[in-house]
C-alpha cells in the first residue's frame, strides 16, 4: 500500500499555512510583522503560498529601531517590490521625538525595549486586530508558554497565567473591541527547522546571515558590529574578522558569530555542531532571567 | 550541492514528526524525565544549562536540576511547579518531537487535556514506590478520552526500589487490570530511572531482567503512520481566495487543510450544506498542482461550475458524507473558572464552522479518579468531564471523535467574555 505520510518540514508548512489563512479569515485588520530577520522573511514565504494565487491580504509591519543593518532596509525594499506588498513603517526614532519614548543611556543602551511603545501605538494608528509575527516557542522560557493565538488587552498586555486554552486546530479569535491578537505561526518550529526549510525552498536572505569581514568588537563575550551610535568602553577596540548573523535584530544588540559558513549547508552544518542556543548571543535577553517575560507582558513581540 | 550535502541534509528531511505529552503528578519526576530526555539526546544547549546551573546553586540544590530546564514563568520558578502547558523541542536523526509539558495536580486537568489533543503518544508516570494511584488513573482516562493513540507508562524511580522486577510486574499487572475499562491501541511500560539516566536514552545496567528498549527507542520506533483517518474524505472550508486580478480573473479557491481521507483529481464531491456536487477541477498549491491531497496538507481546491461556497462549509466525497445534525452528544471537558449553565447560549467553534448552541441536559458526570459514572451532580465546574447533549443553530457536519480527532471536536466560547469555556467530543 502507498504511504501516505509527509516529512516534519511539510507538516510544519501545512500548519503555519492553516494558521495563516485562520488570521485571515477570523480577523478584518490583520498584520504580518516583519523585522528582516530569516523568521519573518519565512514568514512571508509561507503566506504566498497560503493566499496563491493572490496577493498578501493584509501589509506588511516593520518597527524601524533606526538602528539598523543597512543590508536590512536594502533587503526589506527589495523584498516587499518583488511581491508587490504595502509596507508600513513604525518608527523608534519618531515615538522618541514626540516624547513617546525615552532613549536609555549608558553604554549598552538598546532601543529594543522602545520597540514596545512604537508597536503598540501603530497597532493602534491603524487599527490592525491580529499581528502576525514570527516568534518561535524554542527560543526562550517564556515563549514556550505561548499560543498560536495570543490574546492581548486594550493595553496591549499579555497575562500569561490567564491564557485561553488552545486545542487540536481550533482557534479562538474572538476579542472586544481594542483589544488584539498576536498570532505565531512558527510556534512549533525550531531553528533547525527554519533552516532546513530555507534551504528546501531556496528562499533568499540578507548576506548578513553568510560570512562576511566587518568591523567588531567584544563585550562581555558577544561580539558586536561597529556602528554610529555605539560607545567603545576604554578597555574595548575594534577588530576585523569574519562574522555573520544567526538572528537579525537592532545592532545594538545583535551578536555576531564567528564563522565561515557562505551557504545555507554551511550555516546548517554549523547549527548541527553548536552549542549555544540562537538567543544566547542576544544582549536583549541577557539583562535578567524574566527579561523576555517581563517585555512579553508589556506587549513586546 | 556536493554528494555529500546531499546525503547530509536528507537524513534531516527524511525525519517524521511525533508529538506526545506528558503527564504525572507534582512529585513523579516529570520535568527531570524532559530534562534528562533533552539532556541525554544533547538537545540542551549550552547557556541553557549554564542558566539552569546558576538556578540551582541559587535555590540550594545539590545538583543540577534538569526539572527547572522547563520551568519557564516567573511564578513557576518561584513555586517550583509547573502551571502552563510548556511546549518542548528536540530531534534526533530519526524523528523530531514535540514535546506537551503538563502539570498534573489534580485542578490542572484542563491544561492535560489540551496538551493531550494533538498528541501521538502519553508518557504516563509513575512512582515506582507508590504504584498506580488515583492520579494515574485520571491521566489515564484523559489520554483514552482524548484518543491518544500510543501510551508508554514509565515506572520512575526505579533506583529508589533496588531495581527491583517485581515491584515493576507488580505495577504493570495493576495497571493492566485498570487500564481494560479504557479504549486504548497500544500501551508498552518501560522501568526507568529519570534522575539516574536508566532506560531514558541510555540502556540501563541495573535491570537486566528488562528486555524492552529505552524510552527514546520506543519513542522513535512506534508506528504513527496511521494516526489520521485516511478513509472519510473531509476538507472543511478555511478561507477563498479570490486574486481578483487580471490573470485569475475567475478563479476561486477553497483553501483549507484536509481532515480526512484522500482527495484526488476529478473526484466526483459534494459540498455541504447545499449538497451540490461537483468534480475537483485542480488541487492547487504554490509549487504547482497537486494529483492528490490527504491530511494534514494544505491546499486549495478548485471545482467545475460556479457554486457559492464560504468558510464553514464542507467538502466531501459524494458517497461518503459525514453526520449531520442539531442535537449532538458529547464528551465535555470544562475549562473556566465560571461554571456551565443549562440553556445559555454559547459559541460554538467546530473545524471551521461557528454557530450558537446551548447545553440542554448533563446525562452525566465522570468521577475522574474511579471512571465512575455520576448522575446525581450535574454542576459542571472547572476541570468537570461530563457527557453533555448539545442543541446548535445550525446543522454541524461531523465525524465522532474516535474516527476523526478533527471533524469530531469542537469548543464553546463565552458570548460575553470571549474565552473558551469547554472543550467536547463527539460521541
Amino acid at each position: 500500500m502507498k504511504r501516505y505520510n509527509i516529512n516534519h518540514i511539510r507538516e510544519l508548512e501545512s500548519e503555519a499555512i492553516f494558521v495563516m489563512r485562520e488570521v485571515a479569515a477570523q480577523f478584518e485588520r490583520p498584520v504580518l510583522l516583519f523585522s528582516g530577520g530569516k523568521d519573518s522573511i519565512v514568514m512571508v514565504h509561507l503566506a504566498l503560498k497560503a493566499f496563491y494565487p493572490a496577493k498578501l491580504p493584509f501589509p506588511l509591519l516593520h518597527i524601524d529601531t533606526g538602528h539598523n543593518f543597512v543590508e536590512t532596509l536594502k533587503f526589506r525594499d527589495n523584498l516587499v517590490k518583488k511581491i508587490n506588498a504595502r509596507l508600513i513603517v513604525g518608527s523608534v526614532q519618531e515615538s522618541i521625538d514626540n516624547g513617546r519614548s525615552v532613549e536609555e543611556k549608558g553604554y549598552n543602551a538598546s532601543r529594543n525595549i522602545l520597540q514596545t511603545t512604537t508597536l503598540l501605538d501603530t497597532i493602534e494608528k491603524y487599527k490592525f486586530d491580529a499581528a502576525i509575527g514570527g516568534a518561535r516557542r524554542d527560543e526562550e522560557k517564556a515563549r514556550a508558554k505561548e499560543r498560536f493565538f495570543s490574546h492581548r488587552d486594550e493595553f496591549g498586555q499579555w497575562d500569561p497565567k490567564n491564557q485561553r486554552p488552545e486545542l487540536w486546530n481550533i482557534f479562538n479569535g474572538r476579542k472586544n473591541i481594542g483589544e488584539h491578537f498576536r498570532v505565531f505561526p512558527l510556534s512549533n518550529w525550531t531553528e533547525m527547522d527554519v533552516w532546513q526549510y530555507i534551504l528546501m525552498e531556496n528562499i533568499e536572505l540578507p548576506n548578513l546571515y553568510f560570512t562576511h569581514e566587518r568591523e567588531v568588537f567584544n563585550r562581555d563575550g558577544v561580539w558586536l558590529a561597529k556602528a554610529p551610535f555605539m560607545k567603545l568602553k576604554p578597555n574595548e577596540k575594534y577588530e576585523t574578522k569574519k562574522v555573520r548573523c544567526r538572528t537579525i535584530g537592532d545592532i545594538t544588540c545583535t551578536g555576531l558569530t564567528l564563522s565561515t559558513a557562505e551557504n545555507i549547508e554551511d550555516i546548517i552544518r554549523e547549527i548541527a555542531a553548536t552549542r549555544i542556543t540562537e538567543r544566547g548571543g542576544r544582549f536583549d535577553d541577557k539583562r535578567s532571567t524574566s527579561a523576555m517575560e517581563d517585555r512579553k507582558k508589556q506587549g513586546y513581540f | 550541492m556536493t554528494e555529500e550535502n546531499k546525503i547530509f541534509n536528507k537524513a534531516y528531511l527524511d525525519m517524521e514528526l511525533l508529538r506526545f505529552t506528558t503527564a504525572g503528578s507534582v512529585d513523579d519526576g516529570k520535568s527531570t524525565l524532559i530534562g534528562r530526555l533533552l539532556y541525554d539526546s544533547k538537545s540542551i544547549f549550552e547557556d541553557q544549562l549554564e542558566d539552569v546551573k546558576k538556578a540551582s546553586i541559587q535555590k540550594g540544590n545539590k545538583f543540577v536540576n534538569l526539572a527547572l530546564l522547563t520551568d519557564g514563568l516567573r511564578s513557576e520558578r518561584e513555586q517550583g511547579i509547573t502551571i502552563d502547558v510548556a511546549y518542548r523541542y528536540f530531534a534526533t536523526p530519526k524523528r523530531k518531537f514535540i514535546i506537551a509539558d503538563t502539570p498534573g495536580h489534580i485542578q490542572y486537568t484542563r491544561n492535560m487535556v489540551t496538551g493531550a489533543s494533538t498528541a501521538n503518544a502519553a508518557i504516563i508516570l509513575i512512582d515506582a514506590r507508590n504504584g498506580v494511584t488515583e492520579q494515574t488513573f485520571r491521566h489515564s482516562y484523559i489520554s483514552s478520552l482524548l484518543q491518544i493513540p500510543h501510551i508508554i507508562i514509565c515506572v520512575n524511580k526505579m533506583d529508589l526500589v533496588d531495581y527491583n522486577e517485581e515491584k515493576f510486574t507488580e505495577i504493570k499487572n495493576d495497571f493492566e487490570a485498570f487500564a481494560s475499562k479504557l479504549s486504548v491501541k497500544d500501551i508498552q511500560f518501560i522501568p526507568i530511572s529519570a534522575l539516574k539516566g536508566d532506560n531514558v536514552v541510555k540502556k540501563s545496567q541495573n535491570m537486566p531482567w528488562y528486555f524492552g528498549g529505552t524510552l527514546l527507542y520506543t519513542l522513535e520506533n512506534m508506528h504513527i503512520g496511521s494516526d489520521y483517518d485516511f478513509e472519510n474524505a473531509r476538507f472543511p472550508v478555511q478561507y477563498v481566495i479570490r486574486p481578483q486580478s487580471e490573470e485569475y480573473h475567475d478563479y476561486r479557491g477553497y483553501a483549507g487543510r484536509v481532515a480526512g481521507g484522500i482527495f484526488h483529481k476529478g473526484d466526483l464531491i459534494k459540498i455541504l450544506p447545499s449538497g451540490f456536487t461537483s468534480t475537483i477541477k485542480s488541487i492547487d498549491t504554490y509549487n504547482g498542482e497537486l494529483e492528490e491531497a490527504f491530511p494534514p496538507l494544505s491546499v486549495a481546491l478548485s471545482l467545475d461550475g460556479d457554486f457559492d461556497i464560504s468558510r464553514g462549509d464542507m467538502i466531501v466525497k459524494a458517497n461518503n458524507g459525514p453526520k449531520q445534525g442539531q442535537d449532538i452528544d458529547i464528551m465535555m471537558c470544562w475549562m473556566n473558572e465560571k461554571p456551565l449553565q443549562l440553556r445559555t447560549k454559547y459559541v460554538l467553534k467546530h473545524t471551521s464552522n461557528e454557530v450558537r448552541c446551548m447545553v440542554k441536559k448533563i446525562k452525566y458526570k465522570v468521577n475522574v479518579n474511579t471512571l465512575d459514572k455520576i448522575s446525581e451532580d450535574k454542576n459542571i465546574k472547572l476541570n468537570d468531564i461530563a457527557c453533555v447533549s448539545l442543541r446548535t443553530t445550525k446543522p454541524l457536519f461531523f465525524d465522532s471523535y474516535s474516527k476523526n480527532r478533527i471533524t469530531g471536536s469542537l469548543i464553546l466560547i463565552d458570548e460575553a467574555t470571549n474565552e473558551t469555556l469547554g472543550v467536547g467530543m463527539i460521541k
